[in-house]
């Protein structure tokens, strides 16, 4: 049995040599550290404030919907909220949180890296981050008012004509900003998980979750140039005296749509990877068994990867100029790679010791909600279906499916990794608390939507007059909205009450990866020492060296029998 | 290092099988422009590994290798720059020139050109010590 | 450490568990089969045209399946996370691959989705044909409001926001709209009719209603499209072919004329100032 294990050796890389890392402190720490770990923790801290910032202004949008003519808000604002609140969530929120915060800190520790491969391109990466979520907001004081064309922002809606001002100046420049620092975190990633894993870390022993990084790192350099692009030429358009999306002088406005969804699909993949990612770790870990079905996890992630470049065009059903069936086959077929990863999951738990911690409830929360949002995704990729939902509240409610679907995956992952970043753990009873505040929550407030839309409310309306009977369902959406409130209000007390309460120690959840082999929060350049790697989960072939996977049609008898003959 | 350059060749594979779909079935070019784009970011770095695959012994991350084989000098990170923080307050200067007014352009290219020089300077050092 | 043996209790619960399953579903699968066509509408509209009945039909067809297929995979979820709770601290049986069962959970879902675009491609073609006709009217959406017009005939509606212009059609006919936008993009939505459709400017969408029931429908803007996009409201008035002919006739009246000449104006004046219908709804 002692071949198993490896003595665990001082590990490379580390040019100091010593424990403790002499630099500055404090303000000058922040404005200049390159180390993964700080940035990590700088984009977790300004992610989860535009959380707050979008679930805020999400909180006016259901208190205006609440009766038929509602005036808390104008039609003007009503459209600057809506605006706000999706570019918020999705770009300043989803995105940075999903491949900047958590990948940023828990990837090169899981890889057994000590930093990423570039880490002053890694710092630039949040400051341009974080300028750009400034610049973005800023539209909100500007005398015209933030952007207020929707965060898809079409054109010729979005044009220096329909839409004059500085504010949706400042959300292109905003979200140029961020896309920059998209595309160099992808650089990062890649290089990093090419280039700086441990010894023995074949590309087959990652996590699921740096395998999703990795995957999403190359979405990232595929689709966000298209985006960044199509800012350029919107920017054009707008001050410049083009006319590439204006038919007056001879542009085609459907090209603005063609280009934004071709980086905007492939985004829903990399806003939604990442929680995969993060899921697929946490559930092995509080199932006590290996993930069911490692390598087709691996290879569902990199069909959803490969189809979700081919399916731009069923945002656009409805425009009557795209070719249905090829969008609808693709859209559908994504179903498959996505089914296999829920029946993995189950799998998973299926036979094993299913430990219900914070961190798994948001992971359950998470599969369910995203069954829901995947099945009705399903109907929106037939065209005839998408006709008649398309732009109603049957979308939005399927989206918001989708995405609190993240939010409980990230939730999972905060409460899975908290302590492995602040050497602290989180308090589980107010965890479970936030959990079932946000699970119901969540299916009160997509529920009532989904049969708005049916009934026939577009989305982005801040008024219904002519059919107030829609009044009633939107009381029951707003409620779950607001309930979505209370479960976030509870993780910010969660945070503040846990903080350096209850010390987390190296390895709290007898976990698998490489992470947890290092101390809690782990050191400058991250390990001192590291185990033999022979499987996705090292830490756990460490720790239990008797327990180690089966492969199909293997028996514990057999190891038995191994075990004699050796 | 063979594995890598096979994703990513499989990945450029699908993009050109997708395009040579798409491109003659639609009217439309702009998403079959970008699918031959994609095409080509997969055969690229993909063809790059596949060619250093060839020529190369698999490397301690891609075999049964120990820690020992690991051990050395894997490269220089620096602790701690200001550069970076100094780059991004530039092209956020750059940025907002574009609304506020050409003025701040001044300022931003001129912490444009400061990180840069004092970057690679820094590069030259090998980091921060 | 010694590991856990498995009880033989253990080892039977899968296959239990698939039979359980298996008659947990058998009811409702077999109510939904024998009420055959009277499916629950699962909260779509029935549809007051012939194309939007399909659509329907198409509807409740996935719907079964979205039910089946989720409470299906909603029933192991239960199943495993009560039957597999914490019990003890022992490790579990390390259990990683199962080869034939991935498999099956790739091919089934892909036979499924062939199932689904095969339905869809049917249904689309019905909806997305344009069977020849001679009535026609075209769409011209502007901020925020409509403009029908009936080619060859003297007839125009137009209406800016709550004003809510009607645009008659007939009954078991084919119609083709011919939808355009003069600005921004906009979205010509019938609930009832199940079909929406964007108005885009410089492009000239032609698509067919076949409605199967007179009425009046409600229709409503479904695309931003700036300040009163809430209020961009249309109705749809379906009329016998009589009606349909008598009031095309109404506007060749001098009465007539001057009233579409009116609207004709009135449109040309109000998209290019874009100054939008008083109501309670202030800008800014």
């Amino acid at each position: 049995m002692t071949d198993l294990l490896d003595p665990p050796v001082v590990v490379h890389g580390d040019d100091h040599g010593h424990d403790e890392h002499h630099g500055p402190t404090g303000l000058v720490k922040w404005l200049t550290s390159t180390d993964h770990k700080v940035i990590g923790l700088s984009y977790t801290i300004t992610s989860v404030v535009m959380l707050v910032i979008g679930g805020a202004l999400a909180e006016v949008i259901r208190a205006q919907l609440i009766s038929p003519n509602n005036h808390l808000v104008s039609l003007a604002q009503y459209n600057e909220l809506f605006t706000m609140h999706g570019s918020i969530m999705i770009y300043l929120f989803a995105g940075p949180f999903a491949f900047g915060a958590l990948a940023n800190f828990v990837v090169p520790l899981q890889i057994g890296a000590p930093d990423m491969a570039f880490p002053r391109l890694n710092a630039l990466s949040y400051w341009l981050y974080l300028s750009g979520s400034i610049t973005m907001l800023l539209g909100v004081f500007t005398a015209g008012g933030a952007a207020n064309f929707g965060w898809v922002g079409y054109a010729p809606l979005s044009n220096a004509v329909n839409t004059p001002g500085a504010g949706a100046d400042l959300w292109i420049g905003g979200l140029l900003l961020t896309g920059f620092s998209a595309i160099f975190t992808g650089v990062n990633l890649t290089a990093t998980i090419f280039y700086l894993r441990a010894p023995g870390m074949t590309l087959f022993r990652m996590p699921i979750f740096t395998w999703n990084m990795l995957v999403v790192a190359i979405l990232i350099l595929l689709a966000f140039p298209v985006l960044t692009a199509g800012l350029i030429m919107l920017y054009a358009d707008r001050h410049f005296g083009t006319h590439i999306f204006t038919v007056s002088g001879g542009g085609v406005p459907v090209l603005w749509q063609n280009i934004f969804w071709f980086w905007g699909h492939p985004e829903v993949y990399i806003l939604a990877l990442p929680f995969f990612g993060m899921v697929s770790d946490i559930i092995p870990v509080f199932s006590r068994k290996p993930m069911f079905g490692y390598k087709g996890m691996v290879f569902a992630t990199l069909t959803i990867a490969a189809l979700s470049l081919g399916v731009w065009a069923h945002h656009m059903f409805t425009t009557g100029t795209v070719l249905l069936p090829f969008f609808s086959i693709m859209s559908l077929l994504i179903a498959v790679p996505t089914g296999i990863k829920i029946f993995n999951w189950i799998g998973t738990m299926w036979g094993g010791t299913v430990i219900y911690s914070t961190a798994m409830l948001m992971s359950i929360g998470f599969v369910i909600t995203f069954l829901i949002g995947g099945l009705t995704g399903i109907y929106l990729a037939s065209p005839p279906l998408d006709f008649f939902t398309h732009d109603t509240y049957f979308v939005v409610a399927h989206f918001h499916s989708v995405v609190v679907a993240l939010v409980m995956g990230g939730m999972a992952g905060l409460y899975y990794w908290g302590p492995k970043i602040t050497g602290y753990m989180l308090n589980e009873r107010l965890g479970r608390w936030q959990f079932w505040w946000l699970f119901i929550g969540t299916q009160l407030f997509t529920f009532p939507m989904y049969l708005l839309g049916l009934k026939g409310m577009p989305r982005r309306i801040a008024v219904y007059l002519h059919d107030p009977s829609w009044a009633n369902l939107n009381m029951w959406a707003s409620i779950g909205a607001f309930m979505i409130g209370v479960s976030t209000i509870i993780f910010v007390i969660n945070c503040v009450y846990s903080w350096k309460r209850v010390p987390a120690g190296d390895n709290p959840w007898d976990a698998n990866s490489l992470e947890w082999f290092t101390t809690s929060p782990p050191p400058h350049h991250n390990f001192y020492r590291l185990p033999k790697i022979r499987s996705e989960r090292p830490v756990w072939d460490y720790n239990h060296p008797e327990a180690r996977a089966l492969h199909h049609g293997e028996d514990h008898e057999e190891i038995h029998d191994m075990a004699k003959h050796v | 290092m063979r594995i890598e350059a096979r994703i990513l060749l499989l990945l450029g594979l699908f993009f050109g099988i997708m395009c040579a779909v798409y491109w003659p079935t639609s009217n439309e070019d702009g998403g079959s422009v970008m699918m031959f784009g994609a095409m080509l970011l997969g055969f690229l770095p993909g063809g790059y590994y596949y060619y250093w695959s060839r020529r190369m012994k698999p490397r301690p991350e891609d075999r049964d290798a120990t820690q020992e084989e690991g051990s050395g000098f894997v490269g220089a990170f620096p602790s701690t720059s200001i550069f970076p923080f100094l780059l991004g307050m530039g092209a956020w200067f750059v940025v907002l020139a574009i609304v506020f007014g050409i003025w701040l352009l001044i300022p931003g290219f001129a912490l444009v050109l400061w990180a840069f020089i004092g970057g690679t300077h820094e590069s030259r050092r090998g980091g921060q010590r | 450490m010694e590991l856990t043996p498995q009880s033989p209790r253990d080892a039977a619960g899968p296959k239990r568990a698939l039979r359980r399953v298996r008659n947990l579903l058998a009811l409702p699968i077999a109510a939904i089969v024998l009420s055959g066509c009277t499916l629950p509408s699962f909260g779509a509209f029935k549809s007051d045209t012939k194309t939007g009945q399909s659509t329907y039909h198409l509807w409740q067809w996935f719907s079964v399946g979205a039910i089946v297929i989720g409470g299906f995979t909603l029933l192991l979820m239960a199943y495993v996370m009560i039957r597999y709770r914490r019990r003890s601290d022992s490790i579990p049986k390390q259990t990683q691959y199962h080869l034939p069962l991935e498999i099956t959970y790739t091919i089934i879902p892909i036979l499924i989705v062939i199932g689904l675009f095969v339905s869809t491609v049917v249904v689309e073609n019905k909806v997305t044909a344009n069977p020849p006709t001679n009535v026609k009217i075209d769409v011209n959406a502007f901020q925020w409001g409509w403009k029908f017009t009936y080619p060859g005939y003297n007839a125009v509606v137009v209406g800016q926001t709550t004003q809510a212009p009607t645009m008659e059609m007939p009954v078991n006919t084919n119609v083709h709209i011919s939808l355009t936008s003069s600005d921004v993009i906009h979205g010509f939505y019938v609930p009832k009719f199940n079909f929406s459709r964007y108005a885009l400017p410089g492009v000239d969408n032609i698509f067919t209603f076949d409605a199967i029931n007179t009425g009046t429908f409600f229709g409503q803007c479904s695309q931003l499209c700036g300040l009163y996009h809430s209020l961009m409201w249309f109705h749809v008035k379906v009329v016998t072919m009589s009606q349909y002919k008598a009031w095309l006739a109404s506007f060749n009246t001098p009465a007539g004329i001057a009233a579409a000449k009116a609207a004709n104006e009135a449109t040309n004046q109000q998209t290019s100032t874009g100054v939008a219908t008083k109501n309670a709804y202030g800008g800014s």
